[in-house]
């Protein structure tokens, strides 16, 4: 089987991998770096679980050939937050409780995160559309809805707070 | 398996030439579920992707050149094209969640051959062709005469979709597309149904209408059009519209639905996708 040396930047940083060259890059995130946030679900793109951001865009890792990343700049959820400081959508999944098992938690965290940059005050029916391709088998999504809007809200209010000062 | 990303259509040939059991591919969003169903791996993956004609979308000429790996989100995100396909943006805008828009493309929807794919009723409604690029040189073909058979093309095993192509839509029309699933998103096709029409005053002019997901292939409904060419629309032409388009359909029972429901479902959709065709159609320039 064919190794492959692959360059990509990570959640801000350089980093270089072997992998083989039918690897996901879901197990090459994982087993290579260390990144074990990115979740296997279903593997066949259906759940979202992998969900990483590939240059801007949300894509399934499941989905990818590892040998596919080279160049491309990637973030996952461990590069959501800002040091100690949660990302405002961690800290309203937290306190919202939109999570029980968790496992579906960075991905949706990563698709939340996408949508709001986009559209920073989304209807809830652009939520939950922007979230369909998650999912989750234990809170019944509501909180996970709640929690991105009261998210989106104090986004738009400190970055209104950050403009005035 | 050998992954390679070529970076010309040439160097991509090449490949195939040398191993004509190569699977190129853009989204992997069919590859890599069927291979973990248990389809052999092929020996060699080529990636479309870094091609740069393989991606992005250009309108020069009333002509559309939209590269086969170009991701659906990119599609379905310029205006010019919304503006122009409203139909064939709501078809590919519906194939998976906005991960699998990030990495699903016409090409890949064509090519994976499934009966129920989403955006090939619209691209044929709309009379779409593809450039396939083999060692022979490249040939246009329409994108009605690609499918031949579930998971099967008339492409020969060293060709590849490289681009489609469309022509601005005449004056006064539109197309649309709708699709029957048992929940609002997520789901593969029970029915689908793509209308475009050209108006005159307030007859069709002409109109071109496809099924999906009702018979091994896609299926051109010639009677219903018949039906619509020179007529208003009202209740008798679209009658005839909903009975073509049932007796046309060829379904297959499963999970997703019965012969019986998927007729006359077909029936349904095809009715209310010439509606709202036209209706968008008087609005249009």
């Amino acid at each position: 089987m064919q190794r492959t040396h692959v360059n990509c930047t990570v959640n801000g940083d350089q980093v270089d991998f072997l992998a083989t060259d039918d690897t996901s890059l879901l197990n090459a995130l994982r087993d290579e770096l260390g990144l074990i946030s990115v979740k296997e679900g279903c593997g066949t793109g259906d759940c979202g679980a992998c969900t990483i951001v590939v240059d801007d865009k949300i894509n399934c890792a499941c989905l990818m050939f590892a040998p596919e990343a080279e160049g491309l700049t990637i973030t996952t959820v461990e590069g959501m937050a800002l040091g100690e400081q949660l990302h405002p959508l961690q800290q309203t999944f937290l306190e919202g409780a939109a999570l029980q098992c968790g496992v579906c938690t960075p991905g949706f965290l990563v698709a939340a995160k996408a949508l709001l940059d986009r559209n920073p005050d989304p209807t809830e029916t652009e939520i939950r559309y922007a979230l369909a391709g998650n999912l989750c088998r234990c809170t019944g999504y509501d909180k996970i809805i709640r929690a991105t809007q009261e998210a989106a809200v104090q986004m738009q209010t400190s970055k209104q707070r950050g403009a005035s000062t | 398996m050998k992954y390679l990303a070529p970076t010309t259509v040439d160097e991509a040939l090449e490949v195939l030439r040398g191993d004509p059991t190569s699977q190129v591919f853009a989204g992997a969003t069919d590859l890599i579920p069927q291979i973990r169903a248990g389809r052999p791996e092929p020996a060699v993956l080529i990636d479309l992707k870094r091609i740069k004609r393989l991606v992005g979308l250009n309108h020069n000429n009333a002509k559309w050149v939209v590269g086969a790996a170009t991701p659906t989100s990119t599609i379905t995100a310029n205006e010019a094209f919304i503006a122009a396909f409203p139909g064939l943006t709501e078809a590919s805008g519906l194939i998976g969640s906005d991960q699998i828009q990030n990495r699903s493309s016409w090409g890949g929807n064509l090519c994976n051959a499934s009966p129920a794919a989403d955006s090939v009723p619209a691209l044929i409604a709309n009379n779409a062709y593809v450039v396939v690029a083999s060692n022979s040189g490249e040939r246009t073909v329409k994108v009605a005469d690609v499918v031949v058979a579930p998971g099967r093309t008339s492409l020969r095993a060293d060709e590849f979709v490289v681009e489609f192509l469309l022509d601005d839509p005449p004056p006064h029309s539109a197309d649309a597309y709708l699709r029957l699933i048992p929940r609002t998103e997520m789901d593969i096709a029970v029915v689908g149904a793509a209308a475009a029409v050209t108006l005159q005053g307030n007859q069709i002019a002409k109109a071109r209408i496809v099924l999906g997901a009702v018979a091994p292939t896609f299926v051109r409904v010639h009677e219903a059009e018949a039906a619509l060419t020179g007529q208003t629309i009202n209740d008798n032409t679209l009658a005839a519209v909903a009975q073509a388009a049932r007796c046309a359909a060829n379904p297959i029972d499963d999970k997703r639905g019965t012969i019986e429901y998927r007729r006359q479902v077909a029936g349904v959709l095809a009715k209310r996708a010439v509606i709202l065709a036209a209706q968008r159609a008087q609005g249009a320039s």
